[in-house]
């Protein structure tokens, strides 16, 4: 129980600093990267509960579930860093 | 019986994969998926507004591991429209697009976009919300940045980070729900949730998320450059619908799952950033010097209104009142999804007439092209507020309500509102009156101008006439 | 679905439904476009025909839609409307006529003609209208029908008359609306029923109901013209001789009046707003109005502007009648709104005629205009005199029943108003009948497009001021027969006091 719970602290943590990169930080790539940190937060916690106890197996849905978070924030960050491409392309001509 | 439900996710689908896998039949392709996504969205209306709540689980898996969709009378309400926005916006797109690289690109997106709409409007679990939205968002974006000029690839990307911030920060409460309560399904969620830290943190987390998705005052700030910036049919869809879905979710959550939990105070809050939104929004539409970025902040402004229904309907007990209001607010925003839809076609128009959008340049273009004219001014009529618009009905309501509150404030907000919406309409529509030759004929270009006429039409006297069976609709008693 | 149901929806259609038709017509489609035109001022007439003969046997006439839960559409035939509908749809003929001759050859004509036959659709709306927001959505549709109307010339002065009308009309819309939506809360749905259907309710709202009356008289006079709400008449004035017309004696100004008396008889009930002390503002409003806009009419050079403040000073009489306790003053109200349509009409006809032929636009180059154009300066005569309230002109009939009701009533200061009013009517419309008829004309006119033929100018300027003009001579002379205007006054006026 104990364990859990500093894995849901430590996602919060991580979730607020994003959050506080996130508004902090000019530069594309700094906001972006601080995203991640969030998304990171927040997966953390959602796997934290698929535990229920040493003796069950853990709950599949958390699973199943960050996996595909993951998969569209994979997808979301590429778009991010094509648009972020094209800028400095534009800007380097 | 043909799963209507899945149909108006899977065709648009369908439609984009074909899009990508056989650009030269984009066109036709799409044009056909939108016509049979529409058909089965209006199929789907009307069972709801037979037969009540409509349910689908996929493959026989229910919740908590199946994909479930769910569709009540808020659902198609919302449905309906969004599908005949967007079908008239494809329509509309088959002109709009000159270039043959933009519109290989466009239409798979314009699909995507399209059937991540309606997956929301009938989505039934937390987490099916969370990548429909994430996919709206990256299709949204996509198609905002087509143009590719500067303006709109750095509008775009801002618009993703603050998309992708909005949906992170709601998953975040999605999860906190999960740990609590163990399901993901509206339904389930709605029955076993109580009032707690939890429950609390999950609503904040959420509906703010939800919030910089639908762009409320002081979150709207990456919206005008995006709307005002991407190709028109794409603003249109942004505009009308696309913070709309994440409005639509809002009401979603505060009405049906954190119902017993929101607080006058919390309505409250809402309702006084819709009320800054409204002011901040036309006084800036009001200012604009193009009239996308114009129609852009009117959006802004349109939106607050919709929060301005909150504070007005937490003053009340569940009662027939409580449920004209609520009827309002829908309606409200389906006036001006047709509206603000109709008022993007219209610029698209004129821009490409024109070469530019700047509005105090644009008196002699707008005076050779009446039929566009008229659009503006049914869509602004809608847009003000005026009769026989649905949104007249909506802001009769409201006023009546917020006076029957007791809560003055609110009548001064929509007032002001009003007049500066007054104002920026007029603006345009001044430029109409001039010295060009006299016009052929009425309608000058059937694609362009008919789709957005329709809309207009739909908006100002459509809805301003026949809104009564949306009450019936949305389950509030008989016909009245 | 009988013919009872549909006859008041029928009439506003019967304009709506050609305008639109008008709006999708090709620039070049005249003879199509004036069919319409012509189709629809005709079959609109007709209707009414109808209607009044069945209000004379006490036929109901009703048509109803629902718009929202509590929101109803309803468009309700009774006495005071049918006066209204008449005189809307009777001068809309006339001035459809005249437009048709007015604006032949000039560009953007069926855009004109759609907003035209729109106007004309609201105003009868406005005169059927059988509930507060029924009454509310045609207001503003007609603000919004007219706006075109006077941006139409697209000239600097245009657009920026057309601003200003906007303006004033948009802000006093919405205090209209607030006023009628608060007034719902409070009431229910606020039907117009003759005697008013508000003193059933309890004493403590009254102060409400007060501020109520104020929101929506500001709302009504800023159409109505009371100063200090009158500033967009006098610039609207750069619209065509058609839509001053309109603006003036069939439409925008009569609306605004038509409000004021419809709230104070049929919502809040004569002897109710008596007892609220409403009246005595009410009456105060108009007598500053009358005079206000006599003296400025006075300053005027110009001849539009000229019968542009005279209207904001006449139209104030409808309202000062609303204002007498008392059927005779309620009377001399009610005769005003049809005496000072057809009066006002035809002095814009004729003003219409000398610009239109003779390039005159001042009160100062008339000299001798009657010796050039004898049957328009007649008509633009006979209605001077009756504004001025010399008898045997319809003028004289309303003003004579103002003053009497307000004796009646104990208003003396009232008569003081009327007699001073007179007074400067005279003053400034007697100086242009002397200078027509009595002065030496010019060499040249400024601007002689239409040259003299059998008849001094087109038969379609010419035609209709000749008939108001005549309207305005019988209506005086055949004030007591039977069906006549003063009788059906009358008969309002019974019903409202419930005598």
């Amino acid at each position: 129980m104990m364990t859990q719970g500093l894995y849901i602290a430590a996602g919060l943590l991580l979730f607020f600093l994003g959050l506080w990169s996130f508004i902090m930080h000019a530069p594309v790539l700094r906001k972006l990267i601080a995203l991640n940190v969030m998304g990171s937060g927040v997966f953390l916690i959602f796997v934290t509960f698929a535990y229920r106890g040493q003796e069950a197996a853990p709950d599949p849905v958390p699973h199943a579930l960050v996996l595909t978070g993951i998969v569209v924030a994979v997808s979301a960050t590429a778009l991010a860093l094509a648009l972020w491409r094209r800028l400095e392309d534009q800007d380097g001509d | 019986m043909i799963d209507t439900l899945a149909l108006a996710v899977a065709l648009p689908l369908l439609g984009a994969i074909g899009a990508t896998l056989w650009p030269r039949r984009s066109l036709p392709l799409s044009l056909v998926a939108g016509l049979a996504t529409t058909a089965a969205a209006l199929a789907l209306t009307v069972e709801v507004a037979l037969d009540g709540v409509q349910r689908s689980d996929f493959g026989g898996w229910g919740a908590p591991l199946g994909i479930a969709l769910q569709a009540d009378g808020l659902s198609v309400a919302l449905l309906a429209m969004s599908n005949l926005v967007t079908l008239a916006a494809t329509f509309y797109s088959a002109e709009y697009f000159g270039d043959k690289a933009v519109r290989r690109h466009f239409w798979p997106l314009w699909m995507l976009l399209w059937a991540s709409l309606n997956g929301l409007f009938i989505a039934a679990d937390l987490f099916n919300i969370y990548v429909a939205l994430e996919l709206l968002g990256l299709a949204a974006v996509a198609l905002a940045a087509l143009t590719g000029t500067r303006d709109a690839v750095s509008a775009s990307l801002r618009y993703l980070l603050a998309s992708l911030l909005g949906a992170i920060t709601y998953l975040l409460g999605v999860t906190l729900l999960y740990g609590a309560y163990g399901t993901l399904d509206l339904g389930l969620l709605a029955d076993a949730i109580t009032s707690g830290p939890v429950a609390w943190g999950a609503l904040t987390l959420m509906i703010g998320g939800l919030l910089i998705k639908t762009a409320l005052f002081p979150m709207h700030f990456w919206l005008p450059p995006a709307h005002g910036n991407a190709p028109a049919p794409v603003s249109a869809a942004l505009s009308a619908l696309v913070v709309k879905v994440s409005f639509y979710l809002i009401l979603r959550l505060w009405f049906d799952l954190f119902g017993p939990i929101v607080t006058p105070a919390a309505a409250n809050l809402l309702g006084i950033l819709g009320a800054a939104a409204i002011l901040w929004g036309s006084w800036q539409a009001v200012m604009a010097e193009r009239l996308k970025l114009m129609a852009a902040y009117s959006t802004v402004a349109q939106i607050g209104y919709l929060f301005l229904f909150f504070p007005v309907i937490a003053s009340l007990e569940p009662s027939p009142a409580r449920d004209d209001l609520i009827g309002a607010m829908v309606l409200f925003a389906l006036s001006h999804g047709f509206a603000k839809a109709a008022l993007f076609l219209a610029a698209g128009h004129i821009q490409q007439c024109a070469g530019h959008d700047r509005i105090d340049d644009l008196a002699g273009t707008v005076q050779r092209l009446p039929a566009t004219s008229f659009v503006i001014a049914l869509a602004g009529v809608a847009l003000i507020g005026l009769p026989l618009s649905g949104a007249f009905t909506a802001k009769w309501l409201l006023l009546s309500g917020a006076i029957a509150a007791g809560q003055w404030w609110w009548v001064l907000v929509v007032l002001a509102g009003t007049l500066l919406a007054a104002g920026y309409i007029f603006r345009m529509l001044g430029k109409v009156f001039g010295f060009q030759e006299t016009p052929y004929a009425c309608i000058t270009a059937v694609r362009s101008e008919v789709p957005a006429l329709l809309l207009a039409t739909t908006a100002t006297l459509v809805l301003g006439l026949a809104a009564n069976p949306l009450w019936f609709l949305l389950g509030f008693g008989d016909l009245r | 679905m009988t013919l009872t149901n549909w006859l008041p929806a029928l009439i506003v259609l019967s304009s709506l439904i050609p305008g639109l038709l008008i709006f999708a017509l090709k620039e070049e489609q005249v003879t199509t476009r004036t069919v319409l035109n012509m189709f629809g001022a005709t079959f609109k007439l007709v209707l009414v025909g109808i209607m009044v003969w069945g209000v004379l046997q006490n036929q109901v006439y009703e048509s109803r839609w629902v718009l929202a839960p509590g929101l109803e559409l309803i468009l309700h035939a009774d006495a005071l409307s049918v006066l209204f509908v008449v005189l809307s749809s009777g001068l809309w003929f006339f001035t459809t006529i005249y437009a048709i001759g007015y604006l032949e050859g000039s560009p953007y004509r069926s855009r004109f003609f759609g907003f035209f036959s729109l106007c004309v659709s609201a105003t009868v709306g406005i005169a059927l209208a059988g509930n507060l927001i029924t009454f509310v959505i045609f207001y503003e549709i007609l603000t919004l029908a007219t706006y075109p109307l006077i941006a139409h010339r697209g000239t600097p002065q245009a657009t920026r008359g057309a601003r200003i009308y906007l303006y004033y009309t948009m802000t006093g819309g919405a205090l209209l609306l607030i006023g009628a939506v608060w007034l719902q809360v409070l009431a229910g749905p606020v039907d117009f029923v003759e005697g008013g259907v508000l003193d059933v309710l309890p004493t403590e709202l009254s102060g409400q109901l007060i501020l109520i009356f104020f929101l929506m008289l500001a709302g009504l006079g800023v159409k109505a013209a009371l100063v200090p709400l009158h500033g967009w008449l006098p610039q609207a004035m750069v619209a065509p001789a058609p839509v001053s017309a309109l603006l003036h004696a069939v439409a925008v100004v009569k609306a605004g009046a038509f409000g004021i008396v419809r709230i104070v008889y049929d919502v809040y009930g004569i002897e109710f707003a008596h007892s609220l002390g409403l009246l005595t503002a009410l009456a105060i409003l108009a007598s500053i109005t009358i005079i206000y806009g006599s003296v400025q009419a006075l300053l005027q050079d110009e001849l539009k502007k000229r019968l542009a403040y005279s209207t904001v000073s006449q139209v104030s009489y409808i309202a000062l009648g609303a204002a007498i306790f008392g059927p005779v003053g309620t009377i001399g109200g009610l005769l005003h709104l049809i005496h000072q349509g057809i009066m006002k009409i035809t002095l814009f006809f004729g003003a219409g005629n000398y610009a239109e032929t003779l390039g005159v636009h001042k009160v100062s180059e008339l000299n001798g205009v009657g010796q050039r154009m004898p049957w328009t300066t007649l008509a633009f005569t006979i209605g001077a005199l009756g504004m001025i309230g010399i008898p045997p002109v319809a003028g004289f009939i309303s003003k004579w029943y103002l003053g009497v009701g307000a004796a009646t009533a104990g208003m003396d200061w009232v008569i003081l108003v009327l007699a001073v009013s007179s007074l400067l009517n005279a003053a400034y419309f007697l100086p242009i009948l002397y200078r027509a008829w009595f002065r030496e004309p010019p060499a040249q006119w400024p601007k002689e497009s239409i040259p003299a033929g059998t008849w001094e100018t087109k038969w379609t300027l010419l035609m209709p001021p000749v008939i108001t003009a005549a309207l305005a001579l019988a209506l005086g002379l055949l004030a007591t027969a039977p069906f006549s205007v003063l009788e059906w006054s009358r008969l309002i006026a019974i019903r409202e006091y419930g005598l």
